[in-house]
């Protein structure tokens, strides 16, 4: 603002400028200044970046190809290789089963609770311990469990006599994908549970009670009153859970990070071996940016039936 | 709505069952890896499965700190202080200034609200494992990699979207009119905050700020790239220690876990009212 090398518009400007900031409209830009400083130079200014080493073949053990432009060819690479279809495919389809399942287990766990007069609040608590479990835990947790020699599954499955050799749970790849399944089913259902719940408790009577004398039976009523009146908070957990499940991540890799033979490997597991492992930054970036796109779909997805509900409930109140 | 169904007595079993087996199956896991941190080694490894626990030993906890004489210990003392200044800090900052954020979109209407608040919304969209692939690359570049600093910057970035949406939601629930009055009565704007608003908001704050730093302590994915050594290591990144050898130490690991798992129950029990109000409230209305 001091160098005024056109005296004629620059003091003008910065007037404006300075006046802007002195007036009431300035307050709301000002409070949020802090907030938009951080974002800008911890997220936006390394997703620059990583834009473009997306672009370049930038190798970690050579830091001159950072500025090795080779456009769009990480990008090509990638179409045509098969392991990341599989790891794109992987997620994409873990992201969908684990979100649906979570969200149906969540409704009828909700629900239940929900019939149950004495002890609700406990229940509620009790719901609450997967949510205190972060994911590297969770992932930790269930390697011990799904452990083919000393975990419980097995253990239990031995004692009952129903097995007579070891399950290998996280050494097999379909086992391997199902028990990681379980366990962000473990670690999420909760979260719909919780805030479906909350939603089932602010229920309003008098539609369930007049559709009631009009001779609705109990699918009726649920199917046309209280799933239309759930499905905001529902938005609101599959806005929620899709912000964060990346951190699927986590659990993965420490329970199978991948393996066996690829067989678990997700776009996120298999980023980090690209970047950090074979120091090929410029592929991993370009991936990265596919995973990013994956994320905001799915946010912006539930993110816009969240609005569209909620505009919905406006109208109908 | 039950009031209205009449259930048949095996409805209301079938239900009390369903329950039951929905809340073993929410809690034995987590209960199992915590029994597993106070039983020996041996108890554990035993085939057949020994199912109650023979001898209760704090000798794993022990082990974690170097207290005992059989084997060296892992540096965890450092990591569970790394970590306890590194969620804290960055939880105090991002409170402050999602804080502000959030007040700026409770109380006015400014040009690019919306947008706005969508950017903040997808800033926390980007995957953990993605941001940190060019985050390693700047900090490396900045010096900051393996430092205190460089997490709690990244942590603060993280947490101040989360904390913008709760306390929005937490402020519009306050009238605005309490602090219409009381600026009618003479106080500044500033005054009327801090008299009237930010004590009705505390409670709302205090679980926004133990969600942020409960984000904090659990973050594996980027503190695994961006720490390195003791220096600034945190508890998550430690835990991953035992799995670099060619056993697993399953007791020394549930230890570890029974470390990092207790603040996270204590924190989460005293904000779950908050949480689930301050969730709802904010998406729905």
């Amino acid at each position: 603002m001091t160098t005024t090398t056109e005296p004629y518009s620059r003091p003008t400007t910065s007037e404006g400028i300075t006046a802007f900031f002195r007036s009431q409209k300035a307050i709301p830009y000002l409070l949020l200044l802090p907030a938009i400083l951080v974002i800008l130079s911890v997220v936006l200014v390394p997703l620059l970046l990583s834009f473009w080493t997306s672009f370049t073949n930038y190798n970690l053990t050579k830091p001159d190809t950072l500025y090795n432009f080779i456009g769009l060819r990480n990008y090509q690479r990638l179409m045509g290789n098969a392991e990341f279809w599989w790891a794109f495919g992987r997620t994409f389809l873990f992201i969908t089963i684990a979100l649906n399942l979570e969200m149906l287990l969540g409704l009828g766990l909700a629900l239940l609770v929900n019939k149950i007069t004495w002890g609700q609040r406990t229940l509620r608590t009790i719901m609450m311990f997967p949510m205190m479990f972060s994911p590297i835990l969770v992932g930790f947790q269930f390697k011990y469990i799904f452990n083919d020699s000393i975990g419980l599954v097995n253990n239990a499955l031995f004692d009952l006599g129903l097995i007579s050799q070891p399950i290998p749970w996280l050494v097999d790849g379909t086992l391997a994908n199902f028990s990681i399944i379980f366990a962000e089913i473990w670690m999420s259902t909760s979260i719909f549970a919780i805030l479906l719940l909350a939603g089932l408790m602010a229920l309003p009577r008098e539609p369930i009670e007049a559709a009631k004398v009009d001779g609705c039976n109990s699918w009726q009523v649920f199917r046309h009153i209280t799933l239309p009146f759930l499905m905001p908070f529902v938005y609101i957990a599959m806005t929620i859970r899709s912000l964060d499940v990346a951190r699927a991540y986590d659990m993965v890799r420490i329970m199978t990070n991948g393996g066996p033979a690829g067989r678990t490997e997700l776009l996120w597991t298999l980023m980090t071996r690209t970047g950090y492992q074979n120091s090929q930054m410029g592929m991993a970036n370009a991936m990265g940016y596919v995973s990013i796109i994956l994320s905001i779909v799915f946010t912006f997805y539930f993110y816009r039936k969240l609005t569209a509900a909620r505009t919905f409930m406006g109208g109908a109140q | 709505m039950s009031a209205m169904t009449i259930e048949k007595p095996w409805q209301r079993w079938a239900i009390r069952i369903g329950v039951f087996l929905a809340m073993l199956v929410l809690t034995v896991p987590g209960l199992w890896v915590m029994l597993t941190a106070f039983r020996p080694n041996i108890e554990v490894l035993a085939r057949p499965a020994i199912w109650i626990p023979q001898n209760w030993t704090l000798d794993n906890f022990a082990r974690l700190f170097g207290l005992s004489a059989s084997q060296q210990g892992l540096p965890v003392a450092q990591y569970f202080i790394n970590s306890l200044v590194i969620s804290l800090t960055s939880t105090l900052v991002a409170i402050v200034i999602g804080m502000a954020g959030g007040y700026a979109f409770a109380r006015f209407s400014f040009r690019g609200k919306g947008p706005m608040f969508l950017a903040f919304m997808l800033s926390r969209t980007v995957p953990g494992v993605a941001l940190s692939l060019p985050l390693f690359m700047l900090w490396a570049r900045l010096g900051i990699i393996d430092t205190s600093f460089g997490l709690i910057l990244v942590y603060m970035a993280i947490n101040i979207p989360f904390t913008i949406w709760l306390t929005d939601g937490f402020f519009r629930q306050i009238p605005i009119d309490l602090s219409e009055a009381a600026q009618i009565d003479g106080c500044t704007r500033w005054q009327a905050f801090w008299k009237i608003e930010f004590p009705l908001a505390r409670s709302g704050l205090a679980s926004a700020a133990i969600f942020a730093f409960l984000t904090s302590w659990n973050e594996y994915a980027l503190a695994s790239q961006l720490t390195r050594t003791t220096a600034s290591k945190t508890m998550p990144v430690g835990l991953m220690d035992f799995t670099a050898q060619f056993t697993v130490d399953w007791t020394g690991m549930s230890a570890m876990a029974v470390l990092i798992i207790i603040p996270a129950l204590v924190l989460t029990f005293i904000v779950q009212k908050h949480l689930i109000a301050g969730l709802t409230f904010g998406g729905v209305k």
